[in-house]
């Protein structure tokens, strides 16, 4: 293999900064003493942020709204997204292709629209905002998420492992419990917890679907438009980060563990 | 049952009989699903098919259908009459402004986006080792998980006109072109975080992950055999980039672009906290639904960035980019 | 639903005696095919099969890839349901019935071994899906694993193993679920020379201190002559002959077998006719020919061929001759080594003993 030359080193790394700064001026604005403007650099700083998150009671219940939102969607689309992967993976069928395209419809069509669709059958069908409402929202794109790291993982399984349990005598249900999952099990908690860092961070479609209810992103959008205490913002928004980079960071190596047992088994 | 006189002593524990399976329910339904595979396929498809059916297709059928009624000018009341007029109204001059300003942002968007992601994906494809390799995945994962409103929070604090930048700028002695540029008709305006120049480098950076990651995996089926056979018969690597890498990279990108240009057709959060006070498609749709009350040209709103997208998957499709998904 | 009931249970009918002998194929086969036929689409995999291999027979499936006999291997199994035709093991009509429920277990062509599972797990995982206890069933996978020389390995994972190593746990777990019938899909296919040689061997001691009906499939002609009882050509989704080793060997019934089988001479009927055999279509193996000494007379019995040499290819033991006519009769022999020089171009004299001649009866 040759060697990269210098410019596409530098454009390489350059673009994977640009993806990083932002975060960490996030970070950095936490301690600003300058709660009126983003003047840089900070005239100076302080902790008295963290302090006054801790005793704001209406982040923390936003917190916890998201939080069993994001438990309840991720648990429904564990479910629907495990089956529908179960059927598709291997099965050649007619609609197969329209199938697979309305599991992707949810996140390739904007928010927006699938928000306000949800909204207006809500409306039609008298159905008030609720928890329920919220849910029913993350989970219908949170299910794809699910499914594509099932499906992925099902079709490298090779199919002979189910017909060797089923030659060695467990039936469909012990070949799924004593084969299927645990060959898969990785897979699915992968899924589950993108789906649940896709969940605890959603705005768009929750604003349509929340009524009057605060999800913690809802929480911040509300602050990005009409901010009270600026730095107060970016405390939350290092917690969010914190709350979705370790399922993200876990859901990476359970894949790439998975990937190396799935290739050895051969 | 036993092997026989001829077994081997070690096989053939003398009179132990393997259990029968246990007989139920569970059994006899496993009997029937493995005769009938499709039963099996049917039984596991029918919830999340009721479930995206019903609720998600119906919801969709439900709100996007009003865009054949109309709305009662003085009432403000909905009109149950099918009725091209709504349909019609999205090319009024100010309605058309609204798509063809957002459909050229979300195709700058798209650009800028290829532009930066080919060279990290290209690097990460051919020349990183595992190691790098791993810390360049992580490197674009995180950002793209990393909670969508931190992100653009993150820009508005970077592109105020007393933030960052500006900062930057004025220390490098790059203060004037930064004016300069910002006194530019259209790109420009009082400041970036008010400006085309600020919501297109945002939505750039909220969606560079969706670009990096389909190249990179195009560029990975591209076997280097490939690479070297055209070095071989003499081609100089510019002509080996431009012959052999790119076009074998094009699924990629168009993958790539699905993304980048859906997520921004649809975006009404974004130009709500930077940009101009022109609105955007998103936008048009969140007032038209909320304030106006205007559902049926809503749901026509709405139509635009499906049929854009719908014509965009169909070219792709044809360009094989949903292998590289 | 009642056919599914009667199955339930494993048959607990006796086990038939199981060294039968060849041309006595007892009343109850081990195995039965009755026109089997299995379609995918428009593709006939398997097109009217009969077969009945007895129990005890260490029976082979040969034929090239796509001839039909994995799927023939698949339909015992169960994996596969015919479209047409009747199956049974050992007199149990078995069409219908799911893998699960039936007495015959497989060893994969690639090995199949659950990778999440110890090697102790794996082999014993046939008896924990019948509810053996814990202690009993190690007991047995331990005794399995004895059988076919992997004691102690019982913790390990299939992925620390050699591929060898892995066919013999996958034959351990087939085994210790005491089947009546072993399906082997090219057991030694992904196995190199020297190990497959020594399998070759140790599948057949096996196969014959359990007295268990062994069926298995493979393409390498040379294992399936050198371990089976009886070989069963397939072409086409049919079976084309079926015999003792010899027989497919020394009187390939039709064309496809004589050119697959160990690569015969195909005469026409007037060449074997002016040989002095059958006026017929016939096979000659290369090796029943005598390269004749120049000057010297051609033995009793034999037809002589005046021919000159088109190719030669040294093999080792043997060269392989490839000589032609006046008349267009093109022929290989195979030239012990030792037997005289034979050079590009020479003219030389072929003797071919009458009795060398096998009309095919296979071919009109």
């Amino acid at each position: 293999m040759t060697r990269a030359s210098l410019p596409l080193k530098a454009a390489a790394l350059g673009g994977l900064a640009f993806l990083h700064v932002p975060l960490i001026f996030i970070l950095l604005y936490c301690f600003t003493t300058e709660e009126r403007s983003y003047a840089f650099p900070p005239p100076g700083y302080t902790l008295k942020w963290f302090a006054v998150v801790w005793d704001r009671a209406d982040i923390w219940a936003a917190i916890g709204l998201s939080l069993k939102v994001a438990v309840a969607a991720t648990a429904l689309a564990l479910v629907l997204g495990t089956l529908a992967a179960g059927a598709l993976a291997r099965a050649k069928f007619f609609g197969r292709e329209p199938i697979s395209l309305l599991l992707v419809l949810p996140i390739a069509l904007p928010g927006i629209v699938t928000g306000i669709a949800l909204r207006q059958a809500f409306g039609l069908m008298e159905i008030p905002f609720s928890f329920w409402t919220i849910v029913i929202g993350h989970a219908t794109f949170c299910i794809v998420v699910v499914y594509n790291n099932a499906v992925a993982r099902l079709r490298r399984l090779s199919p002979s492992l189910i017909e060797a349990s089923m030659d060695l005598g467990a039936d469909a249900f012990q070949t799924f419990r004593l084969v299927v999952l645990p060959n898969i099990g990785t897979a699915l908690l992968a899924g589950g917890m993108l789906a649940f860092a896709l969940s605890f961070d959603e705005v768009i479609v929750t604003t349509f679907t929340a009524g009057q209810q605060s999800t913690l992103p809802i929480w911040m959008l509300s602050e990005l438009i009409r901010p009270r205490q600026r730095p107060v913002t970016n405390v939350v928004a290092v917690m969010i980060i914190l709350v979705t980079f370790l399922p993200i960071l876990a859901a990476y190596y359970l894949t790439r563990e998975g990937e190396a047992v799935a290739g050895s088994g051969k | 049952m036993s092997f026989g006189a001829t077994s081997p002593g070690a096989m053939n524990p003398a009179g132990f009989d393997l259990p029968a399976p246990r007989e139920g329910i569970g059994r006899r339904l496993s009997d029937a699903l493995t005769r009938h595979g499709r039963l099996l396929t049917l039984l596991l498809l029918t919830p999340p098919l009721l479930w995206l059916g019903l609720i998600y297709l119906g919801s969709l059928f439900v709100f996007l259908a009003q865009s054949i009624f109309s709305i009662d000018p003085f009432s403000g009341m909905i009109v149950r009459e099918p009725t091209t007029a709504t349909l019609i109204e999205l090319f009024r001059p100010a309605n058309f402004d609204i798509v063809r300003r957002t459909v050229l942002v979300a195709a700058a968007v798209t650009a800028l986006c290829a532009v930066l992601a080919f060279p990290i994906a290209y690097y990460a494809a051919r020349y990183a080792g595992p190691k790098v390799k791993a810390g360049f995945y992580l490197a674009v994962m995180m950002p793209l998980w990393s909670s969508y409103l931190v992100k653009v929070y993150g820009w508005k604090l970077l592109l105020a006109k007393e933030g960052a930048i500006g900062w930057f700028a004025g220390r490098l002695g790059l203060g004037g072109a930064l004016d300069a540029w910002l006194a530019l008709p259209v790109v420009g305006g009082p400041s970036l975080s008010v400006s085309y120049t600020g919501m297109v480098l945002t939505f750039t950076y909220l969606w560079l992950p969706f670009m990096i990651l389909p190249i990179q995996a195009a560029l990975e089926r591209v076997p280097p055999h490939l690479i070297e056979a055209a070095g071989d018969l003499g081609a100089s690597p510019g002509l080996v980039f431009r012959t052999v890498i790119l076009p074998l990279a094009m699924p990629g990108v168009v993958a790539g672009a699905i993304f980048t240009f859906s997520l921004t057709l649809g975006d009404y959060i974004v130009p709500q906290i930077i940009g101009t006070s022109a609105l955007v498609l998103g936008q048009a749709v969140y007032t038209l639904q909320g304030t106006a009350g205007n559902i049926p040209l809503a749901a026509a709103f709405s139509l635009v960035p499906i049929l854009v997208m719908a014509l965009f998957l169909t070219i792709a499709r044809r360009t094989g980019a949903f292998d590289a998904l | 639903m009642g056919a599914v009931r009667g199955a339930a249970r494993r048959p607990q009918k006796a086990v038939p005696p199981m060294h039968a002998t060849l041309d006595t194929v007892p009343a109850t086969p081990a195995v039965r095919f009755q026109g089997v036929a299995r379609h995918f689409g428009a593709i006939r995999a398997v097109d009217g099969v009969d077969l009945s291999i007895a129990p005890g027979e260490f029976f082979a499936m040969l034929g090239p890839s796509g001839s039909g006999k994995t799927t023939c291997l698949r339909l015992i199994a169960g994996f596969e349901q015919p479209d047409a035709g009747h199956i049974e093991i050992f007199g149990e009509t078995v069409e219908g019935l799911p893998p699960y429920r039936r007495a015959v277990n497989t060893v994969f062509q690639d090995y199949a071994l659950f990778p999440h599972l110890s090697v102790g797990d794996n082999v014993a995982y046939g008896l924990r899906v019948r509810g053996v206890a814990r202690a009993e069933r190690a007991r047995l996978a331990r005794e399995a694993l004895a059988l076919v020389k992997l004691a102690g390995m019982e913790t390990r994972r299939p992925a620390q193993l050699s591929g060898g190593q892995r066919q013999r746990v996958a034959l351990a777990r087939a085994l210790v679920v005491r089947p009546k019938v072993l399906l082997l899909d090219e057991p030694l296919g992904a196995l190199d020379l020297k190990l497959r040689e020594e399998m070759q061997s140790e599948l057949k001691g096996l196969q014959r201190a359990l007295g268990l009906t062994f069926v298995f499939v493979t393409h390498d002609q040379g294992e399936a002559l050198s371990m089976a009882d009886r070989v069963a050509v397939f072409n086409e989704g049919r079976i084309v002959q079926v015999g003792p080793p010899e027989e497919v060997y020394e009187r390939p019934a039709t064309r496809f077998v004589a050119g697959f089988v160990g690569s015969a001479n195909v005469l026409e009927p007037a060449q074997a006719a002016a040989l002095g055999g059958a006026a017929r279509v016939s096979s000659l193996r290369p090796e029943k020919i005598v390269l004749l000494a120049p000057g010297a007379p051609a033995p009793e019995g034999t037809g002589v061929v005046e021919a000159s040499v088109t190719d030669v290819s040294y093999q080792g033991p043997v060269r392989r001759v490839a000589v032609r006519d006046a008349r267009g009769l093109a022929l290989v022999v195979a030239v012990p080594a030792g037997a005289g020089t034979v050079a590009l171009g020479q003219a030389v004299r072929l003797a071919v003993p009458a009795g060398a001649l096998q009309p095919m009866e296979g071919e009109p």
